[in-house]
């Protein structure tokens, strides 16, 4: 084992000599009401072993049946990730000997897969703005979860130094769907924000496929971080570490920044990567040894012959491909067309995590260049000012296109909204009850108007010379006059026209 | 694979097998192994690239279950032939190294 | 007057007449167990009080005029591979002692919902690893034809039980033939119908691409009136073929060969096979070409490598499937001795080592090393294709006859304890038999005489294509009637009388 301590590298230095090679593995849970193969409940957290029968407890003589829901989730999700879907595909059984997993040889597939060759795309804040980088996927494949230990005895209740273990087969049979990526490279010192995203993606698209929870605290999605670094001046990867347990967001990016510079240490230092499991610590934010991987490590998989293969129908592919979301990058070019919204523009959307919210916006009736104006304009610089994420100031698409509206009816001027604004972010209530209490209303009474009108000519008579001279560019020092008096809060164009009336 | 098969052979196939295999099992497996995967061996010469493997005799596919929930044991039942149970759950003994 | 050389059809037939009551016909079963079994140890376990209770609600339900399926009332033994709830099954291992499963088994359900008394559990070689029934961790069955010789295995327990009237009929199990050959030693019948025609949930899994459960009688009519009742689309086996079961009873009533085409392959006789076997079977032959059915020799070169084939996939699908006996939920657990605070894995290894026996162990060892990274494409995957070649031997012979017949085994039982040390010529046993068992097709075995040599029984396996189970027993009927009018009475009748001996104690 690889037990000589070695110093970090730090992450800025690692990156001047080498360039990161990831790989992500992502465990998903599915909802399913029933486990993969039998009829057992997935409610989490029932009372150990009452969700288990002959099948997941791995009773002599016992069978199982593919859930075909979750074959249909599988489908689904590999459509999503733009993958082949196999027209003929098998499980396999992967044999190793552990007290969690009752059989003693998981049921997964091997070497046919059900979805294989997609692509996915993550948009990354870098330097020069935000970033779209491509993650190819090598697999998505169906296998079965392993049931839950609890390590009595010992000092820290962990595996390690535990008398004895006290084992739940209420997970066991879960159907999980594992999502691999092929190696991604060339994301330098993105890497860990890509990862993050890349996680943050999935979990966002199964969850919209309706597939999973995808709870990772709760430990329905999992990721495991390959990782090794290539120098720079090299063209082939180095060897990888496989870390394990790295089941939140922030998390994925931290192990991801933690092994650069482990990696880069040992590297520096002129030893080797050895080839192993690491654990990830979520508490001390370093990763630790597991088990090296060795000949031992001899799965001797080989196809299930309990189960017969998953031949899925051009017909029932397409009729899943039907129930996909639209897949992000279509939908943004598609509302792109529709708003008329230029590259640059479109950018600056997507970039500031605006685009749902301006769909929306538009979707209650404001206009695309208004929607945008607010989110990006005025709604974006107070998410920057108070750090706040956008969709989190407490300002919805809803209130948007009400500001928006009383702008357009000339209720209030654009000034005036972004005191709507502050009241909506205070929680004043809604841009209606904001105007009213807070007394925003433009003045358009021609009473009123005329009245600071005549008082604004008698102040400035200089200024209403120079009209009747015809020098009508003068009259906004005029309006100006006006719209103080009237704190802002009158109809510029008709105080215009009526000193232009009262000086013609 | 006409190399035959070494005591080390036997010894680390137990050991992937989860067998305890004693110096005298060792001793008489080796040579018996031998002769059986000798005889054996001759699969490899008949089969040609292009004939396709069987793994089910009888050829199906798509066979699924709905997605209910059925009755399974209780876990009485389920605890019923457990070597140990402790707190409704199997009490094994502690488990070596991997991450659970 | 005992009850015991009855068929089964005769008894159900006394049963629906109310000659007899099925308490009666249990208690004298149970009678005979007691009486012989001492000696020929064919059952592991029997359940006396759960067998009458099941027989007396057969008669209470039968008194008050309800409708009951045909066999209600006829008891059954069942291999000791089968999932029985609450009778122990230990698939005659060490490790699984005294496991009572909490559920029964597809064909288990079936037997009892059809009201047919369970009188207890077969002895089998463990795991259904041999052909012989030595293998048992109980101590090996004795063949009632001659008590120093095997009954033949597997499943000898359940040969040897209907061969002695211990019972009318009898659960076996077939992965290379340990329905067919028990058969054939013991002078009972045997089917193993086509791969998914009886559903495989909840039989002990050896090698689950080829195990398949069957009927174990002393008629062909008996085997299928058990078969119908067996048979049939199970939603719990992903391998159980969704179609009604063959008319297997309308065809042992029909019995008729005339017209019918019956090819003799070359490869299953000849050198290798006993002088008496061939003569027997010659004469079988002979009464069915007699009887009108057309002989044509067909050849199936690939039969030349199904036991290699056989003896790599079997124990690479049993590795796996064996690898669940691992003391954590069920069964035995040994802790290493010398060891303090052993860890699973420890245990696992140690129980693993006491628990199983050195067959099984020994087939674990050639499975893994078939499977293993660096071998796999050179054993399993090359079995695999071999396998396709053997079922496309098959075919092409089908596409001359309507079914195959061969000596089912090419010895007669031999002498206890003498393959032991020869696990090959142990194997060889069932070259005829596993043929069918790779390429998914059903078989029977029938006893056709016995030999001059020895006077031990010599059976036929008649073969035919999946799901054409009802040919089996058309031909097998018509065969079994000519012998009978040739005999005067059956086979088994020459077999030695059993001397009743104590029962042991444990029993």
């Amino acid at each position: 084992m690889t037990a000589t301590r070695t110093e970090l590298v730090p992450f800025d230095q690692a990156l001047e000599t080498y360039d990161p090679v990831m790989g992500l593995e992502v465990h998903v849970e599915l909802n399913t009401a029933s486990k993969m193969f039998c009829g057992c409940s997935t409610v989490f957290g029932a009372e150990p072993n009452t969700q288990v029968c002959p099948t997941c407890l791995g009773l002599p003589g016992a069978l199982p049946v593919v859930n075909g829901k979750a074959v249909e989730s599988a489908i689904r999700i590999g459509l999503a990730l733009n993958c082949s879907i196999a027209p003929w595909s098998r499980f396999a059984r992967k044999n190793y000997f552990y007290p969690d997993m009752p059989k003693n040889f998981q049921t997964s597939q091997y070497d046919e897969p059900i979805a294989y060759d997609g692509w996915t795309e993550v948009t990354v804040e870098t330097d020069e703005g935000p970033q779209v980088f491509r993650v190819d996927i090598e697999r998505a494949h169906m296998e079965e979860d392993t049931g839950k230990s609890l390590h009595v005895g010992g000092a820290t209740g962990r595996i390690h130094g535990a008398d004895y273990s006290l084992v739940d087969y209420n997970r066991a049979g879960i159907p999980l769907i594992e999502i691999v990526t092929k190696p991604i490279v060339g994301a330098g010192k993105y890497a860990p924000q890509v990862a993050r995203a890349y996680v943050a993606h999935l979990r966002e698209l199964v969850k919209a496929l309706d597939v999973s929870d995808a709870r990772m605290e709760q430990g329905s999605m999992r990721c495991d971080v390959n990782l090794s670094l290539m120098r720079k001046d090299a063209d082939v990867f180095g060897t990888r570490s496989e870390t394990k347990n790295v089941n939140s967001l922030r998390s994925v990016e931290r192990a991801v920044r933690y092994e650069v510079e482990r990696h880069a240490g040992v590297l520096d230092s002129g030893q080797k990567i050895v080839q192993e499991t690491r654990h990830w610590h979520e508490d001390t934010g370093v990763t630790t040894s597991g088990r090296e991987k060795s000949d031992a490590e001899d799965y001797r998989y080989f196809p299930e012959p309990d189960l017969v293969p998953v031949a899925p129908s051009e017909e029932w592919i397409e009729e899943l491909r039907a129930t996909l979301p639209e897949p992000p990058a279509q939908r943004r070019a598609r509302l792109q067309g529709e708003w008329g919204y230029s590259d640059l523009e479109m950018r600056d959307v997507v970039g500031a995590g605006a685009l749902d919210l301006i769909e929306a916006t538009v979707a209650a009736g404001a206009s695309p260049t208004a929607a945008r104006k607010w989110w990006l304009g005025e709604l974006a610089r107070r998410a920057n000012d108070t750090g706040t994420p956008i969709d989190a100031l407490g300002v919805t698409p809803a209130h948007v296109a009400e500001v928006q509206a009383l702008v357009d009816a000339k209720r209030i001027n654009d000034k005036l909204a972004r005191q709507v604004f502050d009241g909506l972010v205070a929680g004043e209530g809604t841009p209606e009850e904001i105007v009213v209490a807070r007394g925003l209303e433009v003045v358009s009474d021609d009473g009123a108007l005329t009245a600071a009108v005549e008082r604004a000519i008698e102040a400035n008579p200089d200024v209403a010379a120079k009209i009747r001279d015809g020098k009508v560019a003068a009259a906004g020092a005029l309006i100006g006059a006006v719209m103080k008096e009237m704190r802002g809060q009158a109809d510029a164009g008709r105080v215009r026209e009526l000193i232009l009336d009262k000086l013609a | 694979m006409s190399d035959g098969i070494s005591r080390a052979d036997v010894a680390h196939l137990a050991n992937l097998a989860r067998i305890d295999l004693t110096d005298a099992e060792l001793d008489r497996l080796t040579p018996e192994l031998t002769v059986i995967l000798e005889s054996v061996a001759q699969v490899a010469e008949v089969a040609d690239a292009d004939v396709p493997p069987t793994s089910h005799a009888v050829p199906l596919s798509n066979v699924f279950r709905e997605d209910v929930v059925t009755p399974g044991l209780t876990p009485e039942q389920a605890l019923a032939g457990a070597p140990a149970v402790e707190q409704q759950r199997f009490a094994v003994p502690r488990i070596l190294g991997e991450d659970a | 007057m005992s009850t015991i050389r009855l068929s089964a059809a005769e008894i159900a037939e006394k049963l629906a007449a109310g000659e007899v009551s099925s308490a009666e016909v249990t208690q004298d079963h149970l009678d005979r167990i007691a009486a012989v079994d001492g000696d020929l140890n064919a059952f592991l376990a029997l359940d006396p009080e759960g067998a009458l209770a099941t027989a007396r609600d057969v008669d209470a339900r039968r008194a008050a005029g309800e409708q009951l399926h045909p066999l209600a009332g006829v008891p059954i033994a069942v291999k000791d591979v089968v999932a029985t709830e609450g009778i122990a099954t230990t698939a005659g291992s060490k490790i699984l002692e005294g496991w009572v499963p909490p559920y029964d088994a597809f064909l288990t359900r079936r037997i009892r919902a059809a009201g047919l008394p369970i009188l207890g559990k077969t002895n089998m070689d463990e795991f259904a690893m041999g052909s012989s029934t030595e293998h048992s961790a109980y101590g090996p069955t004795r063949n009632p034809w001659d008590r120093d010789r095997i009954p033949g295995g597997s499943g000898g327990g359940s040969a040897a039980a209907v061969g002695a009237y211990e019972a009318p009929l009898a659960i076996g199990t077939d992965t290379g033939g340990s329905i067919r050959q028990p058969a054939a030693v013991t002078g009972t019948v045997g089917v193993k119908p086509t791969y998914g025609g009886v559903s495989r949930y909840g039989l002990i899994a050896l090698a689950s691409s080829l195990d398949q459960a069957g009927p174990v009688t002393r008629t062909v009519l008996d085997a299928a009136l058990l078969h119908e009742l067996i048979g049939g689309h199970d939603p719990l086996d992903s391998t159980s073929i969704d179609a009604p079961v063959p008319p297997v009873v309308e065809a042992a009533r029909r019995a008729d060969v005339s017209g019918l085409r019956i090819g003799i392959v070359r490869e299953l006789g000849g050198e290798g096979y006993q002088a008496g076997v061939r003569a027997r079977f010659d004469e079988a032959v002979a009464l069915l070409t007699k009887a009108g059915a057309e002989i044509v020799e067909v050849s199936c070169p690939s039969f030349a490598y199904a036991l290699s084939t056989y003896y790599l996939i079997l124990p690479a699908e049993a590795s796996s499937n064996l690898a669940k006996f691992d003391a954590m939920r069920y069964g035995l657990r040994v802790n290493p001795s010398g060891v303090a605070a052993p860890s699973a894995e420890q245990v696992m290894a140690a129980t693993r080592e006491a628990g199983f026996g050195d067959e099984v162990k020994r087939r674990i060892i050639i499975g893994t090393y078939a499977l293993s990274s660096g071998y796999y494409d050179a054993y399993y995957g090359s079995a695999q294709k071999v396998r396709t070649l053997i079922a496309q031997d098959f075919a092409r012979a089908f596409e001359q006859v309507d079914v195959l017949v061969s000596p089912t085994s090419p010895t007669t039982a031999f002498p206890l304890g003498s393959k032991l040390d020869d696990p090959m010529s142990m194997y060889l046993q069932d070259v005829a038999t596993i043929p069918a068992n790779l390429a998914g097709i059903p078989g029977l075995s029938l006893p056709v005489g016995v030999t001059d040599e020895d006077g031990l029984p010599v059976g036929m396996q008649v073969l035919a294509p999946a799901m054409a189970d009802d040919r089996l027993y058309n031909v097998g009927a018509a065969l079994e009637r000519l012998l009978l009018e040739q005999w005067g009475a059956p086979l088994l009748s020459r077999a030695p009388e059993l001397v009743a001996t104590p029962q042991e104690e444990s029993k």
